[in-house]
């Protein structure tokens, strides 16, 4: 309980923060973000849109570590919590697209250019679309458990490419590209320290959120597996589940 | 040997029905004459022919590598295959067909490619032959996992593009990339970035289908 209500107030003074605080051009005061030449008024959507392309990067983390963690034990929890991680990172990389490209539009103005990170959501999103349509393909259970896990884990080896390599060797309009003058951490770049401050509680508040909706995620389909097969097996062979 | 002998049973079986290797020629004609059609009278530039090129190799990989584990599963045959071989001795006999079948559809594709568009001129052709043959090594062995995943789940044909483009999406943007270099006359040694990507996602493909193939192997 303590816990969602620690979760509710941060996530509550991010969202203030991040929508309320000023940009002025010399700050002074502690609430109030610097001028970033070139972005403006828009910086302040790097507070909603880093903290959902984290997630769908760590959702696919963590489908892929139960992936490997099903396929070792054979164990069909394993199998629910990679799907629940994969379901919330499909949501994720959809908001993080749909807040990548209304911020592309007002800072680079085009809603979609192809950038090379612009490639790697879309290889994301099209990776996510591809795993849900094969699991909905196969009608065993077991089946679809092994050969969605092999379907995530070789997915997730092509991921370092999209994120770490392209970006780097393509030349594009985000930070850290390789044609950046002032390529570093993405983070680095032009922020003071209280735009830092709310930028990282976002990026744990947004972690939490994810993790806390991943339980109460998995943990509904294994009580649904678990009636599911309460109702089927006494019909079918006549014994107590 | 054994990965050998299976490969001669699914050379013999194709010789016999020719079934793979017709429908990719016409594949082949179908793809390049749409694209010759639409383009019409209009000039293309380089970059644009290069990218073209992937297209068409792309999808005929699509119509004929599914083909692989399909046949064993439709045949009824893969049991026996189970029973008499090892998994990654299969994955090996099919990997070394669908390796020859890419290359030989690559090879057609290029000549005619070669032949039918004006821009298409390789100005580095040791960079261009390096590009051919990472590059084919990569589409082999991603098709062929991803035939093997296809065939053990329900449905069979239409899947095989979809599971497929996103894991061939790095190997794609990058042999594209090297394309339009080799046609743009770029050294060897500016494009060894983009090389080395090839060679990682080669290895890293290689690696990861081999330790994975068991689990889709056995049942």
């Amino acid at each position: 309980m303590i816990w969602k209500i620690f979760l509710f107030l941060l996530l509550g003074f991010v969202s203030v923060a991040g929508i309320a605080f000023p940009i002025v051009e010399k700050p002074s005061a502690w609430y109030e973000f610097p001028f970033i030449p070139g972005l403006e008024e828009n910086a302040k959507i790097i507070f909603f849109h880093v903290p959902t392309a984290w997630l769908t990067v760590i959702a696919f983390l963590m489908s892929t570590i139960f992936s490997v963690k099903y396929l070792r034990k054979k164990n069909l929890d394993d199998d629910a919590k990679s799907y629940s991680a994969a379901q919330l990172g499909i949501i994720f990389c959809i908001l993080a697209t749909v807040t990548g490209s209304v911020w592309s539009k007002f800072a680079w103005g085009s809603f979609w250019s192809w950038d090379p990170r612009q490639t790697s959501i879309f290889a994301l999103l099209l990776i996510y679309g591809a795993w849900f349509a094969l699991r909905s393909s196969i009608e065993s259970e077991d089946k679809r458990a092994t050969l969605s896990a092999v379907y995530a884990i070789i997915a997730f080896v092509t991921v370092p490419f999209f994120i770490f390599i392209m970006p780097r060797i393509m030349a594009g309009l985000h930070p850290g590209s390789a044609d950046d003058t002032n390529a570093g951490p993405v983070v680095n770049f032009k922020m003071n320290s209280s735009m830092q401050l709310i930028f990282f509680l976002s990026l744990i508040g947004f972690t939490i959120l994810y993790f806390w909706m991943w339980r109460i995620g998995f943990k509904s389909i294994i009580l649904r597996d678990k009636l599911n097969k309460q109702l089927i097996i006494p019909n079918k062979s006549g014994q107590e589940g | 040997m054994k990965s050998y002998s299976l490969y001669q049973k699914d050379y013999h079986s194709e010789i016999r029905t020719r079934y793979a290797v017709n429908s990719l020629a016409m594949f082949i004609i179908v793809a390049i004459s749409v694209i010759l059609f639409s383009i019409g009278n209009e000039k293309i530039n380089q970059s644009l022919t290069g990218g073209l090129y992937w297209v068409v190799i792309f999808f005929s990989a699509m119509s004929g590598l599914a083909r692989a584990f399909v046949s064993e599963e439709e045949r009824g045959t893969s049991l026996t295959l189970q029973l008499i071989a090892s998994p990654s001795t299969v994955f090996t006999g099919k990997l070394i067909f669908n390796l020859i079948l890419v290359f030989l559809m690559n090879i057609v594709i290029t000549i005619l490619y070669a032949a039918l568009f004006e821009e298409f001129i390789i100005r580095n052709f040791l960079l261009f032959l390096l590009t051919f043959l990472l590059g084919n090594i990569g589409l082999a062995v991603s098709s062929t996992i991803i035939a093997a995943i296809i065939a053990k789940a329900g449905s069979k044909g239409t899947l095989y593009p979809v599971l497929s483009f996103p894991i061939l999406l790095p190997l794609i943007l990058t042999s594209v990339q090297l394309t339009i270099f080799s046609m743009d006359g770029t050294t060897i040694g500016e494009s060894i970035v983009e090389l080395a990507i090839v060679v990682c996602y080669d290895i890293i493909m290689i690696s990861v289908s081999y330790m994975l193939f068991d689990f889709i192997w056995k049942d």
